[in-house]
């Protein structure tokens, strides 16, 4: 191959059914050398599909899937020699230590002994498990072990990392924490697929970002230009009844971007405090009472409400008061 | 603690040279992280063992009085059945653990490393076989300890010990595929119990098969449980023993044979 080198990811026009469930319906993206994308969606949006059939553990029904160059499905071998994964749920050996986990690894990708030591002392090391690298993986909390997932992945240091929805189910914390090690990785120049269910997640690590729902792609870009898209921050204001709501939407047209959601009014906006009081005036002048009012960065939900017209149905934890 | 895999060279270039030698140092790499989760649950090995012990007390003890086969003691008849019975059941752990392994993910993590595809499925029945032998040595000091006195030279003796082992090695592999069809180890447990229990019990290895119903004789005398048994029964008592070693040989390599490849085309496409 001559010119430009080939993106570190690709994905062209894939396919996956089981039966009449479509995983995904045509999906390509590319993941230039050295860059992170984020790959957005709700849960069952193929996220997962796409992941393991570039990581080589599932055949797509058509489309091919490469990375740095190689079809995966016809050279697996030399695909995983390149690739890390650290799949949804943390796959560590519960009987075994911090450092037994990532000498197994070690092992299997077949580094050299001394390597391997010196890779798992200084992975512990980089992910704040030194303290705990002798103690049995089984004794850990879910933020641990998802920080040795990941680990485990970075092993034989390839250049190309799958993290899938790395963050679900970690509280606050550990979701901050992990985000700052994966920061960290991605400075060194690996080149990360990333899937997550969180926009502030993928605005916060991903160069660019591909929202997908029901196996299609329904928007790509920049982080800036999806929120642009969206306005920069939501004001959410919700009645008691659908009536008021819907009297609220009739006035607050002028605001901003607006969207009726059953009891709730959704404003998109550009600039978010004037708005807001703006907002105010017109409730007060129609007197029309809000339950609740809230001005919030926009999420996942609001892209899809944008995007598709129906919200995500994603773990809701994150988005309701 | 050694490092198996570390005697070998660092992968070459070439997808066939990086596959290919490391055949042994994975599969030996997987057994000894197999080993190490034996070791660590120490529980699971008594319970494997408190089982059969039960059952060499109980059928030496209650049911022997009633259980008579004509020209040898009883215990002396009962303990190959009893060795073998402990395996067979010992073997259903293969396909429990996979199927753990496999509901864990930390098959898809092996399954995205350059390593060799075979690696699992080798190395964990290798660990099996490594627990069988400390639990099949435990079964001989508490037989001897029940009045067990083989009859057979030593080297019948052990000779008759490695067809027990070399029979759960085999099953192993048939268990292997338990577990990869399994939803969860608990499904796995579940389907292995109606293959074990009338393999185990019509047999020979409690009782003699002419005690049997006619129909059952049929099924008795043409399934494996009863070849093994036989076979280590005629080496442990002493006297001619080559055809009956043939035959459990025979069932040995051919449950091998054809449920290897299963478990390992099972285990690639495992999802
Ligand atoms: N092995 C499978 N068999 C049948 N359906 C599956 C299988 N794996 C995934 N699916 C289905 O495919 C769709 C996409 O799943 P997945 O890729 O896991 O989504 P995500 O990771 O975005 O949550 C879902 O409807 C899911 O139920
Ligand atoms: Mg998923």
């Amino acid at each position: 191959m001559s010119g430009t080198p080939p993106p570190a990811i690709r994905a062209v026009d894939l396919y996956k059914s089981w039966g009449d469930v479509h995983a995904l319906i045509g999906v390509s993206f590319e993941v230039p050398t050295g860059t992170v994308l984020g790959l957005l969606g709700p849960n069952g949006a193929g996220k997962t599909t796409a992941v393991r059939i570039l990581t080589t553990l599932l055949k797509p029904d058509r489309g091919t899937a490469e990375v740095l160059g190689l079809d995966v499905t016809r050279e697996p071998m030399r695909t995983r020699a390149s690739i890390g994964l650290a799949g949804q749920y943390a796959a560590l050996d519960e009987n075994l230590t911090a450092r037994e986990n990532l000498r197994l690894v070690g092992r299997l990708t077949h580094l050299p002994p001394a390597r391997i030591l010196r890779q798992a002392d200084s992975l512990l090391e980089r992910f704040a498990l030194a303290d705990a690298s002798d103690r049995l993986v089984r004794t850990f909390s879910g933020g641990m072990r998802r920080r040795l997932d990941v680990a485990a992945a970075l092993v034989h240091e390839p250049p190309v990392l799958f993290l899938d929805e790395p963050t679900t189910g970690l509280d606050i914390e550990g979701r901050t924490e992990l985000w700052a090690f994966i920061e960290e990785l991605v400075g060194a120049g690996t080149t990360l697929l990333l899937t997550t269910q969180y926009l502030e997640e993928a605005d916060r690590l991903a160069d660019r970002i591909v929202v997908i729902d029901h196996g299609r792609v329904i928007a790509e870009g920049t982080a800036s230009e999806l929120k642009a898209h969206l306005g920069a921050t939501v004001i959410e204001v919700a009645f008691d009844d659908h009536e008021h709501a819907r009297r609220a939407a009739a006035e607050l047209g002028g605001v901003g971007e607006l969207t009726l959601d059953g009891k709730a009014v959704r404003v998109n906006v550009v600039d978010g405090a004037p708005a807001m009081l703006e907002t105010v005036r017109i409730l007060d002048a129609e007197h029309l009472e809000p339950r609740t009012m809230a001005l919030r960065e926009p999420t996942l939900d609001d892209v899809f409400l944008e995007l598709t017209g129906h919200a995500a149905e994603a773990d809701r934890e994150e988005v309701s008061p | 603690m050694s490092a198996p895999a570390a005697t070998l060279a660092p992968p070459s270039p070439t997808v066939t040279r990086l596959a290919r030698p490391h055949v042994v140092g994975d599969a030996l790499t997987i057994a000894w992280r197999n080993l190490l989760n034996i070791r660590r649950n120490p529980q699971l090995l008594v319970f494997a063992t408190i089982q059969p012990v039960i059952f060499v007390l109980m059928f030496r003890y209650v049911f022997g009085g009633a259980i008579h086969v004509t020209g040898v003691s009883y215990v002396d008849y009962l303990m190959p059945g009893i060795f073998v019975q402990t395996v067979v059941f010992g073997s259903l752990t293969t396909g429990v653990g996979l199927a753990e392994d496999l509901q864990k993910g930390l098959v898809d993590r092996f399954r995205s490393l350059p390593m060799a595809r075979s690696a699992v499925l080798v190395g964990r029945t290798l660990a099996d076989l490594v627990r069988n032998v400390f639990v099949v040595i435990l079964m001989c000091v508490v037989g001897l300890a029940v009045g067990w006195r083989p009859g057979g030279s030593l080297p019948e003796i052990v000779a008759g010990v490695g067809l027990v082992l070399g029979f759960a090695y085999s099953l192993s592999w048939l268990f292997a595929i338990v577990g990869l069809s399994a939803r969860d180890s608990e499904t796995a447990q579940a389907a292995s119990f109606p293959i074990l229990a009338p393999l185990v019990f019509a047999s020979s290895a409690f009782v003699p098969i002419s005690s049997m119903p006619g129909w059952l004789q049929v099924f008795a005398n043409h399934q494996p449980v009863s070849a093994i048994v036989n076979a280590v029964r005629a080496l442990t008592l002493g006297g001619a023993a080559a055809s009956q070693v043939f035959a459990a040989l025979a069932w040995i390599v051919g449950i091998v044979a054809i449920c290897a490849p299963i478990a390992v085309s099972r285990y690639r496409r495992a999802v």
